[in-house]
């Protein structure tokens, strides 16, 4: 015994204990542990209801993974959630949180582009899958990581700019189209996507007009697009400048279509656009109105049970943030089960398994791929327009 | 059509921003200083004048005038807590703290109204007018507006020259030291020209809401425009400052109309250097005299 002491190196104990100590410290992990699902939105503000949306659809698809299990052996899925306040610094401080405290196997953003733009750099770097339910932004997805962690299941500006031009003629048979877009990146990027959009068919722009989100009166703007023949617009901002767009269209007596982003949606887009408010067209993902999947009808019952304020479909509102997170989390908790444990990498790797899937907004195959981290394609686009305000479908897009 | 709708959407625009320039011109003819977030005193009638009339069904008038005593209420406290006691020491601090507690309101509002946008309609902003059934791209409540700014700088002009309260204005614009020889109460002077000075700001407000949303930051880019009318108006002038607030609406009115909404603020703003450059007391300002 005190030979074999005496060969034991003062450094070697020292690694031993530290080692054993580690262990102590970070214990095994055990099939009850939860498996933490981080979410970084906003929860207060202007856009608190996208956040509470979100959660909402995170939450009914976690409760129906928990009933059946959990995941990695029975493993519970656990929502922690962050509010970013639509910042893009706090989104990213909240995100670190979230990966190097909490040690969420995915983390799923909110709304905002610029603030999902600021997290999808970490979640590069640190190797943790992100999913993103709402915020519409091509870089999000399509950004320079390799490997690339950022995943989405929602809309996608140069598809939804694709949508809308097809939507536009179609429905109102236009052919020289005008643009009025918010003044910032958003609107840039939509410029370029409907440009490019309008160009793959032979087509030019009537006109391209800008205006800032604190801008009163657009007549000028408007009346220029006027000039120069515009048949139809294509709008791109959110619900405060989209109404002043349409209050402008109002005073001008110019009674001409509008398609727009989904930026009306955001709000009480009625109440600030005046009746007019009801002739803007906009995008949407998932409507809970009409004839519904069985997942539809599942998921609206739930919802129901889970939140009295929930009365009817009519308040399942923004539906898209519903739709797209209960999406989102079933496709992240098939990637989990497909990795076979909660290791950043391998999750990522594990999205790439997903064979089918019978999601609410519709039936996903192999839905994310190398190159292609949007589940969400130009033809599952809904078109809807703001009646008695409620969004309500009006056609599917071709 | 093109120019006539630009023309007569850029006085509508134009006279928002005099009217709000006015309440600079008020404060700084009186005591050298301005609140320079007169963007959130702005707000504050319009979102007051919305708390009182959607939120708790008051009627309109009695809305209004409450929300107006309290726009000058909240001058009054601005004068007393963020420029008196830096200008009693000498200190210029005043600049920071009127934009400090312009932050401090605006997140005040944001935590009790709320960051969403709401509409505050109004009778005068529902069919827009017409001449022999064109339409002139306009509400009657935007016409309005420059009736309004007008009359309160011809109400200003009134009670500087005719009226105790605006020789003693005077007085203490002129001298000081001998205002307060005279028995002018001149702390209760420039108090009264900063509530006439939010008041203004007020109703600006009271009349923007219904042309635009109600929400919290909605006077920050006015603010900033309405400081621009007031320098290039040469902020010594009441009617000097309303003009300039018409010229520099019809301007970007035209800049959008005639040359495209990307150019309109680079344009705009260039002028108001060229101009500041050209008369630097601004269009209708005196150089002050120094006496030696």
């Amino acid at each position: 015994m005190a030979e074999f002491l005496s060969r034991i190196t003062r450094r070697g104990f020292a690694a031993g204990v530290s080692a054993v100590a580690l262990g102590l410290l970070a214990g095994p992990v055990l099939a009850a542990d939860p498996i933490k699902i981080g979410l970084v939105t906003a929860l207060s503000g202007q856009s608190a209801l996208a956040g509470e949306a979100i959660t909402r659809g995170m939450t009914i698809a976690i409760d129906e993974i928990n009933a059946k299990g959990g995941l990695l052996g029975g493993r519970k899925l656990e929502l922690v959630r962050r509010d970013d306040e639509g910042n893009p610094a706090k989104g990213v401080t909240a995100a670190r949180e979230l990966i190097f405290r909490e040690k969420v196997a995915v983390l799923f953003g909110g709304l905002d582009t610029p603030v999902s733009m600021a997290i999808v750099p970490l979640v590069n770097s640190e190797k943790t899958p992100f999913m993103g339910p709402w915020a519409a932004g091509t870089a999000i997805t399509k950004n320079p990581g390799n490997p690339n962690f950022a995943f989405r299941v929602s809309a996608v500006d140069e598809i939804v700019n694709v949508g809308m031009l097809n939507y536009a003629q179609k429905t109102f048979k236009a052919a020289k189209p005008g643009m009025i877009l918010v003044n910032n990146p958003w609107g840039e990027s939509n410029e370029a996507g409907l440009k490019a959009a309008l160009s793959a068919k032979g087509m030019t722009a009537a006109g391209i007009e800008k205006f800032e989100a604190n801008d009163v009166d657009l007549v000028p703007q408007l009346t220029r697009l006027k000039a120069a023949g515009a048949d139809s617009l294509f709008m791109v901002g959110n619900v405060g400048p989209s109404a002043q767009v349409v209050k402008s269209l109002d005073r001008m007596g110019w009674k001409v279509p509008i398609v727009s982003h989904w930026g009306p949606a955001g709000g009480r887009f009625t109440e600030l656009a005046g009746p007019n408010g009801k002739d803007v067209h906009f995008v949407q993902t998932y409507s809970f109105f009409g004839k519904q999947s069985p997942v539809g009808e599942k998921v609206i019952a739930a919802l129901k049970a889970k939140y009295p304020s929930i009365k009817d479909v009519g308040d399942i509102t923004p539906a898209v943030g519903v739709a797209n997170a209960y999406d989102g989390m079933h496709l992240a908790a098939l990637a989990i089960a497909a990795a076979g444990s909660t290791d950043g990498d391998a999750v990522r790797q594990g999205f790439y398994k997903i064979g089918k899937y019978d999601g609410l907004i519709k039936s996903y195959d192999k839905p994310f791929q190398p190159g292609v981290h949007d589940a969400v394609q130009a033809d599952d686009y809904v078109w809807a327009q703001f009646i008695d305000n409620k969004i309500l479908p009006v056609a599917a897009t071709n | 059509m093109l120019l006539m709708s630009a023309l007569i959407s850029g006085i509508g625009l134009g006279s928002m921003y005099g009217l709000m320039a006015l309440g600079f011109y008020v404060t700084y003819a009186v005591s050298g200083t301005v609140n320079f977030a007169q963007g959130s005193s702005m707000m504050l009638g319009a979102v007051l004048t919305f708390a009182f009339a959607r939120t708790l069904g008051w009627p309109m008038p009695v809305a209004i005038l409450c929300a107006l005593a309290l726009c000058a209420v909240y001058g009054l406290l601005i004068e007393f807590i963020a420029v008196r006691p830096f200008v009693n020491r000498g200190s210029d601090a005043w600049l920071m703290a009127t934009v400090a507690l312009g932050i401090v309101l605006d997140n005040v509002v944001m935590f009790t109204f709320g960051k969403e946008p709401r509409s505050l309609p109004s009778p005068l902003a529902q069919t827009p007018l017409e001449i022999g059934g064109v339409g002139l791209g306009v509400y009657p409540l935007q016409a309005m507006i420059p009736i309004v700014g007008l009359l309160l700088a011809f109400g200003l002009y009134l009670v500087s020259t005719r009226t105790r309260w605006g020789s003693a204005m005077l007085a203490v614009a002129q001298n000081r030291a001998a205002a307060r020889l005279m028995g002018i109460p001149i702390k209760r002077v420039i108090a009264f020209a900063y509530a006439i000075s939010t008041l203004f700001a007020g109703i600006a407000g009271v009349l923007i809401a219904p042309l635009f949303n109600v929400q919290s930051d909605m006077g920050t880019l006015f603010g900033l425009k309405a400081f621009a009318v007031a320098i290039l108006g040469g902020v010594t002038s009441a009617w000097g400052v309303m003009i300039a607030g018409l010229l520099f609406g019809v301007d970007e009115g035209l800049v959008t109309a005639l040359i495209g909404s990307g150019y309109t603020q680079i344009i705009t703003f260039a002028l108001v250097i060229l101009e500041l450059a050209w008369r630097p007391n601004g269009l209708f300002g005196r150089a002050e005299v120094k006496k030696v």
